[in-house]
């Protein structure tokens, strides 16, 4: 019983690494050496697909979660007669914590899966293969537009759901609940630093967004040809990058904060 | 010119535990359709592909125009397939563009052509499958022969010297399949290119090839001539070129006998 414990870990443990390995080969081969020569227009193209195309949900979840923690902190601030400071609370609240992450998380839920299946199928309809027979490397010509499109479409996305949740925080607090639209806006200007506060989240978004599209690329590359695979594949992407997402917020926070 | 195109030498392959090839010899002839035919699952597909450089041999070598391409570099991989096609059971075409588009994209890739040169370099090619009239279509308005056809434009969009073909004539009717089979014969006389033909159309590929090779049991059970390997008085090429259903290949996967089974289970 325990010789079989031990043997499952030491399993686990092997294939973890191997994963790993194979994940930072992956990487290395779609990062290192001559870049496609059409790397700026397959960019762009995926700029689009990943950030465009996104644009619908991050804002309409980006207002609405604005509003809630407006609302939310209102009550709370209200019971110390605090109410004024509103505008610092919602501000440093999306900043460092909620506007990278939740847009992460949708992010991954949007655009990672998209990724995911979209390899998946190009990999089981052996479009991938096809192209390597041109002599076409899929990794620089597939893999390297779209991880570098991520990588900076998501601290931008971050920073307009930032700017749409803090519209959507004085909406509720100014409009609805009444505080002082100066108010509302000069201590948000007196507490947030750009460095602290703004730099930091965005570095934040940055690796989010390496780590999800790492993740949904290496995962639609090694698929399992069939439509089970893909929709396996399609899920552990969205799983695993929301878990790589939350657990790197947490020491990302404890080393700049 | 050395006559032997293509060369595998002592080729060994397992996938997992399997062994699929063990010392197998190749000899694939310039100019010439050399067909390889054998039962689902004997792997040979899985030479084309060790032949294009997508998977890694366990031992043996892989020699292209007189150079060896296994265990090598991706640039030197790279300037082999240039002068490699494929043609892929599904036809791989790329569904987000046009069968135009499909056609120039390993010309847009290698070469920086201007627009006219391209444009005719593209319709010559479609002109010789035949679908010219269908450059504006998408893949997926196209049928599973004109896919195939699309797709074999494109395999010879850069002129290659070798061509793969991983079961052209499957799920094909009979009309989409002797087009393929003429084409392939035309390409092949008019290119002068080396065709290697992987199916289970014995009828069809005999009628086309120069040379055959036949694998069963991780083996080459028969080589050679088309004609000289038909007189073979071998049971288990016989049965496979027949199609028999009674043979050296058994109808039950291999078990234990069926009446101990029952027996055990109703104890």
């Amino acid at each position: 019983m325990t010789i079989s414990f031990i043997r499952g870990i030491g399993k686990a443990t092997i294939s973890l690494i191997s994963v790993i390995g194979c994940a930072c080969l992956f990487l290395l081969r779609a990062l290192w050496g001559k870049p496609h020569k059409n790397l700026f227009s397959l960019f762009i193209r995926q700029v689009f697909q990943l950030g465009i195309l996104s644009l619908p949900i991050i804002l309409t979840a980006g207002l609405f979660i604005g509003m809630v923690l407006a609302f939310q902190a209102y009550y709370v601030l209200v019971n110390y007669a605090a109410e004024q400071s509103l505008g610092s609370m919602v501000a440093l609240s999306l900043l460092r914590e909620l506007g990278p992450v939740i847009t992460a998380l949708l992010f991954a839920g949007r655009a990672g899966s998209a990724l995911t299946a979209e390899i998946g199928l190009m990999q089981s309809t052996d479009q991938l293969a096809s192209m390597e027979m041109m002599a076409v490397s899929p990794f620089k010509r597939i893999i390297a537009p779209r991880l570098l499109a991520g990588v900076i479409v998501l601290p931008l996305l971050t920073l307009l759901f930032n700017v749409i949740a803090i519209f959507g925080g004085h909406m509720v607090g100014v409009t609805w609940l009444g505080i002082d639209s100066g108010a509302y806006l000069s201590t948000m200007q007196s507490s947030v630093h750009f460095g602290g506060d703004i730099v930091n989240g965005m570095i934040k978004s940055a690796v989010f967004a390496f780590l999800i599209t790492w993740v949904a690329l290496f995962n639609g590359y090694y698929v399992v040809p069939t439509s089970q695979g893909i929709s396996h594949s399609t899920t552990q992407t969205v799983v695993i990058s929301s878990l790589f997402v939350l657990a790197m917020d947490f020491l990302l926070t404890v080393l700049m904060f | 010119m050395i006559t032997d195109h293509l060369q595998i030498k002592n080729l060994q392959f397992s996938r997992g535990n399997r062994l699929l090839f063990d010392n197998l010899n190749f000899t694939f002839e310039r100019g010439k359709i050399t067909a390889i035919l054998g039962p689902s699952g004997i792997g040979k597909t899985t030479l084309l592909k060790l032949i294009g450089g997508q998977l890694t041999l366990d031992s043996g070598e892989i020699i292209f125009n007189g150079k060896a391409i296994h265990d090598c570099s991706d640039e030197i991989i790279y300037d082999a397939r240039k002068k490699m096609g494929m043609l892929f059971q599904s036809g791989s075409l790329f569904n987000d563009l046009s069968v135009f588009e499909n056609v120039a994209f390993p010309l847009r890739e290698h070469f920086n052509l201007n627009e006219s040169l391209l444009v005719t370099l593209v319709l010559m090619k479609l002109e010789a499958v035949g679908l010219r009239g269908a450059r504006y279509l998408m893949p997926a308005e196209l049928s599973g022969g004109m896919a195939r056809r699309v797709a074999l434009a494109r395999a010879i969009a850069l002129d290659p010297e070798l061509l793969m073909y991983d079961e052209p004539f499957s799920g094909q009717d009979p009309i989409s399949m002797n087009v393929l089979l003429k084409l392939i014969q035309q390409l092949n006389k008019t290119l002068g290119l080396t065709t290697i033909i992987v199916s289970h159309d014995v009828k069809e590929v005999l009628s086309i090839a120069d040379n055959l090779y036949v694998l069963a049991n991780n083996k080459i059970i028969a080589k050679g001539k088309v004609d000289e390997v038909m007189q073979t008085d071998n049971a288990l090429l016989q049965q496979f070129l027949n199609g028999d259903s009674e043979g050296p290949v058994p109808f039950h996967f291999q078990c234990e006998d069926f009446q101990s089974e029952l027996t055990r289970v109703c104890e």
